[in-house]
């Protein structure tokens, strides 16, 4: 195996859970709700999958548990955000809080335990691809799954009905409750499919990345995922992109420092987020587009007037 | 973020000091730590050893603990809350939160502190510290004799004395052994991150390394390597369970003996500042169950521990040479503790740039 195919190969385990965190809260952003409890929610998913994944033996069924887990834990956050009208900002850094000490609770008893890593699946015909085919076609469910999100979001976001009318009730919950489009309900949806990403995202952490349960074992990816979306401006390929890159840059700063290259490890380490931030704000810099593409009204509660 | 998240955790922590200010006969011994008490390796060895202090006096004194404390400024309020909550004596388990320590010292003179890794003391603050470069030395030697490829890959965390000084013994360890024997260092600027260490385990495997061993807190590294069945040494904690057939050994902290230690002399009035820096000899570190090597190998590694528990073997005994040529320590010269407590340079061998 060469040395390009080892780093590609770290790539996608590093970009798979961002990518998959990212394109779940583009999709509630997209409907006009912020929801800063990704990581809370990220690592929800991550404990449930493990034990599910234990209790079962069946890492699939431990993918089932990580998203329904991240799914109901936001479902809290619709709750309190949507129905109760609660400041967004707020409930999703509780959310976050909440989410990593109470997963430290339930892991407890699986802590140090060693997991069972969820097998890859080689897509036949495509996988004897020179190069390319044991890079991108001998992966496990999870990748696969995390690239079709990104295509069908897209497609259901800027093809479909439903997507244009979820992207109105971002733009102007108002004018969109006027013209008779539930906005409380389409938000409600947005959110939880944001909360079943991120708790996949966290299922690929806990029997992917690092087939074990540790706490805190997210260490501030879901900020990242966060980050991401605004640095793609809510664009689904930019966020792809945001993520791979982001993903490259930090595994190939760790082979810059093994080679011994006599580069400051720090400036190595920073490397990774000053190289996605400055491409994906050259990508957008058009600043009509961008304005277009920012959710209007992102982070703005709504209450329907009788 | 970890503003919000460590002022809810303090004020937890008061509320619950307050409902056990009642028991005023009870020493109270506090705990600060950097990262959860389950974290397989660091942060849990410490917990392990207030369990320890615990089970040792049992109903006479009180072990409250605080995880997840950020270092930086941060600390000082974590440390402070836990001070003004009346405790006897503070443990601060992080080389990082030194000054923070310091500071907080000045205002609670009464309270003793007592931070661990550090090199900066006052009048009611100890430090303490463990020799592990003793252990690296002995993984150094098992490491030289066990790589086919005489490459052996260290995941660092940050470069501090502490880490350096690691690096440097178990380079030295090994080049007593091999003397072309070479280290790759990944320094991952970062204690615990599973995620960040594994990518570093694969990166160091990818480009050649046989061998592998980690200066952070997670079993991620141990687990790549038992996946990519090369050989690996844990840290802080055995991790032979997340490397069964894949740990060599581990330098295992063995804290607890420290703290009763401290706390009887805290109880008995005989508590005063000193820079401690126990070793193997005095059972603040043991090596793991040396496995998944030949006899010879284990019989090497067992004697040089027993050396260095009596003395016999100074792990920094010349000739070494730094890593730019010059010379450092002549044939049979020792090096003294203030040198390695402010190790900033590489000895010859390690493959790497020291990051200033």
């Amino acid at each position: 195996m060469g040395i390009l195919e080892a780093i590609l190969l770290t790539v996608i385990t590093a970009a798979t859970p961002l990518v998959l965190a990212s394109i779940g809260e583009l999709v509630t952003e997209r409907a006009g709700v912020l929801n800063l409890g990704v990581e809370g929610m990220m690592i929800m998913g991550a404990v449930l999958a493990f034990a599910a994944t234990q209790a079962t033996g069946s890492p699939y069924v431990g993918i089932l548990a990580g998203i329904a887990g991240g799914a109901l834990f936001s479902l809290l956050f619709g709750f309190l955000t949507l129905t109760l009208v609660a400041n967004q900002v707020a409930t999703g850094l509780a959310l976050t809080i909440l989410g990593l000490g109470l997963s430290g609770q339930i892991g407890e008893p699986y802590v140090g335990m060693s997991g069972t890593k969820l097998p890859q699946i080689a897509i036949p015909l495509l996988s004897d691809i020179p190069y390319l085919g044991p890079i991108l076609f001998k992966q496990d469910l999870i990748f696969y799954i995390s690239i079709a999100l990104v295509v069908g979001v897209n497609w259901f976001l800027f093809r479909s009905r439903a997507g244009l009318k979820m992207r109105a009730i971002g733009d102007n919950h108002a004018s969109a409750h006027a013209l008779g489009i539930g906005v409380i309900r389409t938000r409600y949806l947005a959110v939880l499919f944001g909360g079943a990403c991120a708790g996949l995202a966290g299922a690929q952490l806990s029997l992917v990345y690092t087939p074990q349960w540790v706490e805190n074992m997210s260490a501030g990816r879901g900020w990242i995922a966060l980050a991401l979306v605004v640095f793609a401006s809510w664009r689904p390929w930019r966020v792809l992109a945001g993520g791979y890159l982001f993903g490259f840059v930090s595994i190939s700063q760790l082979h810059a420092q093994a080679l011994g290259l006599g580069i400051p490890s720090q400036f190595l380490s920073a490397l990774p987020y000053l190289a996605t931030v400055v491409v994906l704000v050259l990508i957008s810099h058009n600043r009509r587009m961008t304005l277009v593409n920012t959710p209007a009204s992102l982070g703005r509660p709504f209450v329907p007037d009788r | 973020m970890k503003k919000l998240l460590l002022a809810l955790t303090t004020s937890a922590a008061v509320l619950g000091f307050a409902a056990a200010a009642s028991a005023q006969d009870k020493t109270k011994i506090c705990f600060i730590y950097v990262g959860s008490k389950t974290d397989g390796g660091w942060t849990q060895a410490h917990d392990i050893g207030r369990q320890a202090l615990q089970a040792e006096f049992g109903d006479k004194i009180e072990t409250p603990f605080l995880e997840n404390v950020p270092e930086g400024p941060d600390a000082e309020r974590a440390i402070e809350r836990m001070a003004r909550s009346g405790c006897a004596m503070v443990f601060t388990t992080s080389f990082g939160f030194m000054d923070a320590t310091i500071k907080v010292a000045e205002k609670f003179p009464d309270v003793k502190f007592e931070h661990a890794t550090g090199f900066k003391t006052a009048p009611n603050v100890a430090t303490y510290n463990s020799r592990f470069y003793e252990g690296r030395y002995i993984q150094g030697q098992i490491a030289a004799k066990m790589s086919q490829k005489g490459v052996a890959g260290y995941i660092a965390s940050f470069p501090i004395p502490e880490v350096v000084m690691g690096i440097n013994a178990f380079v030295h360890g090994a080049q007593s052994v091999n003397p072309d024997f070479k280290v790759k260092v990944i320094w991952a600027n970062t204690w615990f991150d599973p995620g960040k260490e594994a990518d570093a385990a694969k990166a160091l495997i990818d480009q050649g390394v046989d061998i592998l061993t980690q200066h952070t807190d997670t079993t991620a590294p141990m687990q790549v390597a038992a996946e990519r069945g090369i050989k690996a040494f844990g840290q802080a904690s055995d991790m032979i369970k997340a490397g069964p057939e894949t740990q060599l050994t581990a330098i295992v902290d063995t804290w607890g003996n420290y703290y009763i230690k401290r706390t009887k002399q805290l109880m008995d009035g005989t508590w005063k500042s000193e820079q401690i820096w126990d070793g193997l000899k005095d059972g603040i570190l043991t090596m793991a169950p040396y496995t998944n090597m030949p006899d010879d190998v284990k019989k090497m590694a067992e004697e040089t521990e027993a050396k260095i528990k009596s003395g016999e073997l100074h792990p920094y005994t010349g000739p070494i040479k730094k890593q730019d040529g010059s010379e450092w320590l002549k044939e049979g010269e020792t090096a003294d503790d203030q040198t390695l407590l402010g190790m900033n340079f590489y000895i010859a061998g390690v493959d790497d740039k020291l990051p200033q």
